[in-house]
């Protein structure tokens, strides 16, 4: 065979190697969304989002559940976000070529892929054995320690992507950094910085390791952050692996809802990223 | 190398009144790291005038224009030795605030760089930092700065727009205004049309002719014509030094040194 030919071949088995690992991918991902909305759906109703979760054999929804997940991903990033946003910050404008820089985006990264697990033994140990108990604000600070490092990552790249010009602009008129920073830096990274804080929503809310050894789960309505909460994901857990129907049947709406709410996030967040480059300009 | 700008302005351009130097640079030597960019520069600058600076690439004019604000400043490892004085007062001593620095000496670059606000907030940008001062008030600074600009009637009914949807000659112009609107003693300017069509340009050196009579102008140009066109000084740069300045005709048609006729004949750079 001419070297040509054997070119050729290869080229066509990678191509055969490659497009059939794709269909692979995408096969695993498509049974899993349509096991999900198949088994999902027939439970879907009104129900689902005015009811408590029930005890085994009655009739009941996944409201306290739902309630739960929102208002702990909530904390959870209002507690992460301006930690996440102020570090990136420090990365990218101030100490970008520092030596602490360096670790920290070390060691940030080390975060960014950790088992979350880890994440929530660490504050069962720091919160929940200090509190004596389970509690909301244990699993919201859990869900902010994973935020943490998505946020950072993303400002970081966000920030270092608004053209130095435009900073150095606004150096020259006689602003000091931290001028810099908030009136030209942060408006032209906005829409990438909340996309950013969008995608560590998606990562938190499907969380269920950290959760159960902080946030563990509760029965009822509860508001007090003080105390357990119950949370979908902790909730799939335990009705999926129950012997019972309707529990099982609740866990497969569950985990289709927060499939879809993640999938929704995940779109806006691309949606922003299109129109992203140069922002609103025209050129 | 000491040669010294005439503090009189170039006959071709009219007046020949006689000011005293309003920056002058006395042994100014610069480095970068280990690397030394710049070496015993001497000259001054007339307030009132333009001055160009040519020179083939890497020949330490953008460098040299980045000391006259501590621009340099911002990265670690770049140092100025030497003195430089805007009025009499050295400007490299450690004790100068850099923000009220560039306050005085403001500096247009070589790519438009709007902020992302509207037209008028970019305007205002610098005003605001520089003091405070109501609406009306700052809204009378913005629209005289346009003016000065000659952009005025382009944009005075879309002030409110983001800057960004400006043409690039516009946004280049905005910059100039956005400058100006400070109200500074000298105004730098790196390359400011080398990114710009020739319409652009055009307006943007008859633009420098207005501002000539208010300000003192330093404007780093690879452009001989233009630099030929609009200033009343050139200083011409090569590997780090001064090799000569003088009266803009007197450069480019009978220049002392050899290697500066050389270049503006276009033998080389």
């Amino acid at each position: 065979m001419s070297r040509r030919r054997v070119r050729k071949v290869g080229n066509a088995v990678a191509l055969l190697l490659s497009a059939v690992a794709t269909l692979i991918g995408l096969a695993c991902l498509g049974a899993i969304l349509w096991t999900l909305i198949s088994r999902g759906v027939s439970g879907l109703s009104i129900a689902l989002f005015t009811q408590m979760t029930p005890p085994p054999g009655s009739q009941g929804g996944l409201l306290n559940a739902i309630y739960g997940s929102v208002v702990m991903t909530v904390v959870g990033i209002l507690i992460g976000a301006p930690v996440g946003i102020l570090a990136g910050t420090y990365l990218a404008e101030y100490g970008s070529a520092s030596r602490l820089s360096s670790i920290v985006r070390f060691v940030n990264d080390v975060l960014l892929s950790a088992p979350s697990i880890i994440v929530g033994l660490f504050v069962y140990e720091v919160l929940v054995l200090r509190m004596g108990h389970f509690s909301a604000i244990a699993g919201a600070v859990a869900l902010a320690i994973i935020a943490i490092p998505v946020t950072v990552r993303t400002t970081e790249d966000m920030l270092r992507l608004v053209p130095q010009g435009m900073k150095d602009a606004s150096t020259a008129l006689g602003a000091y950094p931290w001028r810099t920073i908030t009136s030209i830096a942060y408006p032209a990274a906005r829409s990438g910085i909340v996309t950013g804080l969008l995608l560590a929503v998606a990562r938190v809310s499907g969380e269920t390791a950290p959760l159960l050894f902080t946030a563990l789960n509760n029965q009822f309505w509860s508001k007090d952050l003080g105390a357990p909460m119950a949370n979908l994901p902790v909730v799939i857990f335990q009705f999926a692996l129950s012997p019972y129907k309707d529990w099982q049947q609740l866990a497969w709406s569950g985990a289709l809802l927060i499939t879809f709410a993640i999938l929704v996030l995940s779109v806006i967040a691309r949606l922003i990223v299109s129109a992203l480059p140069g922002g609103k300009a025209r050129r | 190398m000491s040669a010294t700008a005439s503090a009189r302005t170039a006959p071709a351009h009219g007046a020949t009144q006689v000011l005293p130097p309003k920056f002058v640079a006395r042994d100014l030597n610069f480095y970068y790291g280990e690397t030394r960019a710049l070496t015993d520069i001497n000259l001054s600058f007339a307030d009132r005038s333009i001055t160009a600076l040519i020179g083939p690439s890497g020949c330490g004019k953008s460098t040299l224009l980045r000391v006259f604000n501590r621009m340099y400043a911002l990265y670690p490892g770049h140092r100025a030795t030497g003195e430089v004085r805007l009025d009499g007062e050295n400007i490299l001593a450690p004790t100068v605030d850099v923000a009220s620095l560039r306050y005085r000496v403001g500096m247009v670059f070589q790519k438009p760089t709007p902020f992302p606000m509207t037209i008028f907030d970019n305007v205002a940008f610098g005003l605001r930092l520089a003091q405070r001062m109501p609406r009306a008030r700052a809204a009378e600074r913005v629209e005289a700065a346009l003016r000065d600009a000659a952009m005025w009637d382009e944009v005075k009914d879309k002030l409110g727009e983001d800057a960004r949807s400006l043409s690039g000659g516009q946004q280049q112009r905005l910059c100039i205004a956005r400058t100006i609107a400070v109200q500074p003693e000298v105004m730098l300017f790196d390359e400011p049309t080398a990114a710009l069509d020739p319409i652009s340009t055009l307006r943007i050196e008859e633009m420098l002719q207005t501002l000539r009579e208010k300000y003192c102008i330093i404007i780093v140009t690879h452009n001989l014509q233009q630099a030929a066109r609009v200033s009343n000084v050139t200083g011409f740069m090569y590997m780090g030094e001064l090799v000569e300045i003088g009266p803009t005709g007197q450069i480019f048609t009978s220049p002392r040194n050899r290697r500066t006729d050389d270049y503006v004949t276009g033998r080389f750079g």
